[in-house]
């Protein structure tokens, strides 16, 4: 064969180990995933939350009742302007966190020679959107059934779900953070009248720290 | 030689191939070749040597009009990449003792 002559030549074969090595983990995990778009995420979602606290302390008169609004809710959801302002203000950081997740992840894979969309990363964008999107749907029959408490604590639930079935097909810290989703989601859902403090805690906070701690691990100088 | 090599996999293109689907389900053609970046007729050719041992099984089929071509490691091919990847690591861990 074409390398019989230096098949025994330590250099070629530790070559051809981090070879294979490499082509594994390329070939079965989406590697791309930039630390620095959780980052963003989180930050986008603190400042999120906190202009929600200030939409909802002044609707309702007294600062300190920003984070006890779910609670005095019950009883059917109504489509007032709070919930209107609410809900654009979720959606906005939404999109700037997905916006910002594509651009980190984009600069990532060129570094890292991945194409952004092979079937390393349909695979992991299906197993997040599955449980992502079920997860949606219930939260909106939450809202329908007028348990507005419960929707903060079952975004951070399903949104750790999903994660932990998509962290098989990328870098094994997202699999902490969404057990950390997780435990909070569930302590959550025991504290319905913090909604907002937790759900800032869970996309905010936690983005922040275990983006930070990828970005550390796989990017800094690298990049 | 040393237990546990096999003739099969003396290239470096198909420990790819090899590395590739032992941890994959099905891979397509298109996507194993850009993976290694090696032609469509030089992947084929060591498809083909990996076939004949019976280490690797060929999927063919259509997606709607196109045909689509896909690979898998039979599980006689994990059991004999596994083999092979430890009589590597033993021979580099002989010679870096030396």
């Amino acid at each position: 064969m074409d390398q019989e002559g230096h098949r025994n030549d330590t250099g070629a074969l530790s070559g051809d180990l981090a070879h294979i090595r490499t082509l594994m983990e390329r070939s079965s995990r989406f590697i791309s995933l930039s630390g620095l778009s959780g980052v963003f995420a989180g930050v986008m979602a603190l400042g999120g939350a906190r202009l929600a606290q200030y939409h909802v302390a002044r609707a309702i008169g007294s600062p300190d009742d920003g984070v006890t609004y779910d609670l005095a809710r019950t009883g059917v959801f109504q489509l007032d302007e709070l919930s209107i302002t609410l809900l654009v203000d979720a959606i906005m950081v939404l999109v700037l966190a997905l916006l910002g997740a594509f651009w980190f992840t984009w600069r990532r894979s060129r570094h890292t020679g991945q194409r952004l969309w092979d079937p390393s990363a349909r695979r992991l964008a299906w197993n997040l959107l599955i449980p992502l999107a079920a997860g949606g749907l219930t939260c909106l029959a939450l809202l329908y059934h007028g348990l507005p408490g419960l929707v903060a604590p079952a975004t951070l639930v399903f949104y750790g779900l999903a994660l932990l079935n998509a962290s098989k097909y990328t870098l094994d810290e997202i699999r902490w953070l969404a057990l950390s989703e997780l435990a909070l989601g569930v302590v959550a859902c025991f504290w319905v009248g913090a909604g907002l403090l937790f759900w800032a805690l869970g996309f905010g906070v936690l983005h922040i720290v275990y983006g930070g701690l990828m970005w550390m691990r796989h990017e800094r100088g690298k990049a | 030689m040393i237990g546990g090599l096999h003739k099969a996999f003396e290239s470096r293109v198909r420990l790819g191939i090899m590395a590739v689907l032992t941890v994959n389900d099905h891979v397509e053609h298109g996507t194993l070749r850009d993976l290694l970046e090696v032609t469509d007729g030089n992947l084929a050719s060591h498809i083909a040597a990996l076939v004949e041992v019976k280490y690797v099984q060929v999927r063919k089929r259509f997606v709607g009009k196109r045909p689509n071509t896909s690979y898998k490691a039979t599980a006689a091919g994990t059991r004999a990449f596994t083999e092979h990847l430890g009589a590597m690591e033993e021979l580099l861990k002989r010679d870096l003792r030396r």
